[in-house]
Formats: structure tokens, C-alpha cells, sequence
């Protein structure tokens, strides 16, 4: 899974009849100290999350195993929002 | 599956519900010479690793399969810890 930051909100009113009434976030993937890096990406939303917050991504055919998202045509879902990162290396 | 050394955790309270109880780890994959190799990724931990171990992980959705028959929406899970790798 990726950590990411949510950078913004998509909205798309001709879509595939699943993904009606799913909330579409633009992430950032970030690094464990908070760095961006990498290109931005369109995640469906399953836990509430918001603009600026540091979220947890799972992307490919994992995403659909989210709450809510079975058979949905998604590759990316946000499964969880970060309180605290801790780094030992 | 690919070879990487745990060096974080990750903290969340809330989260999609399959998720409770599953301890997410942040790993760094390694290059054969033990050298960190590409970006940090979160994996969830199914054998109990710890924070400096060395342990193999897979990717994609085969990751929830130790989670039988719950089906967690992750795509990077630990499967072994490595007790020692040689290259012959």
C-alpha cells in the first residue's frame, strides 16, 4: 500500500453506473518522512477522508476488496487515514 | 515475492473495517547486497515482524490470502522473515 496525501477532489457526472455516489480524491503519493513524490493519482474514498490528509492507498485489484467497491471498476481506494508514522532505518 | 527490511509502522484508527487487527508495517525493499533498493511501501504483517527485521513480502492481491477466508483490501503483505540469504 502506498501513504499518500489527498491534494483534491474530482468530479466526474457521466462515469460507469458503480461508481455513482463514490467520492473521487486526487492523492499524492508521499514518502514515510512526508516527502511528495511520484505522479498524482484518482482514488476512490471509503473512509471519510479529506483534503490534506495523509491516507493509506491500495491499488490494483485490492482496491475492489474495500468496503462498498466489490465489482466496482476502481485500481485505487483509500483504506485508511494516517494518525502516526514512526521510522526506524 | 521480494526481499526488504521493516524500518517503520503506521498508525491509523480509522479504517476500512477488514482492517482491524492487521498490524501495517512500512518496508524497504532490499538489493541483493542488503542495500535499501527503490520507495518504502506499506504491507500488512502476517507472521508478526518487527521494526529492523529482514522479511520477504508479496504483492498484489494474493496479500490478503493469509487473512483466509476475511479478504482485507491490501496489495503488499510480509509472508516469511528471513533468518539468513546467501548468494551463491
Amino acid at each position: 500500500m502506498l501513504l499518500a496525501k489527498i491534494v483534491g477532489t474530482v468530479v466526474a457526472t457521466r462515469k460507469d453506473p458503480r461508481l455513482v455516489s463514490s467520492k473521487l480524491l486526487v492523492v499524492r503519493p508521499i514518502d514515510p518522512r512526508g516527502k511528495a513524490e511520484g505522479n498524482y493519482l484518482v482514488a476512490i474514498d471509503t473512509v471519510d477522508a479529506g483534503v490534506g490528509e495523509t491516507v493509506l492507498v491500495v491499488s490494483g485489484s485490492s482496491a475492489r476488496m474495500a468496503s462498498g467497491l466489490k465489482d466496482c471498476p476502481v485500481d485505487a481506494a483509500i483504506v485508511g487515514i494516517i494518525d502516526d508514522i514512526q521510522i526506524n532505518d | 515475492m521480494q526481499l526488504a527490511r521493516v524500518i517503520g509502522d503506521v498508525v491509523a484508527t480509522r479504517k476500512d473495517e477488514q482492517l482491524s487487527g492487521i498490524k501495517l508495517l512500512i518496508v524497504q525493499p532490499l538489493s541483493p547486497d542488503h542495500q535499501p533498493v527503490g520507495r518504502p511501501l506499506v504491507a500488512v504483517d502476517a507472521v508478526g515482524a518487527g521494526v529492523g527485521e529482514e522479511v520477504f513480502f508479496v504483492r498484489g492481491k494474493e496479500a490478503s490470502f493469509p487473512f483466509h477466508p476475511a479478504e482485507p483490501p491490501v496489495d503488499a503483505g510480509i509472508v516469511g522473515i528471513v533468518d539468513h540469504w546467501d548468494l551463491g
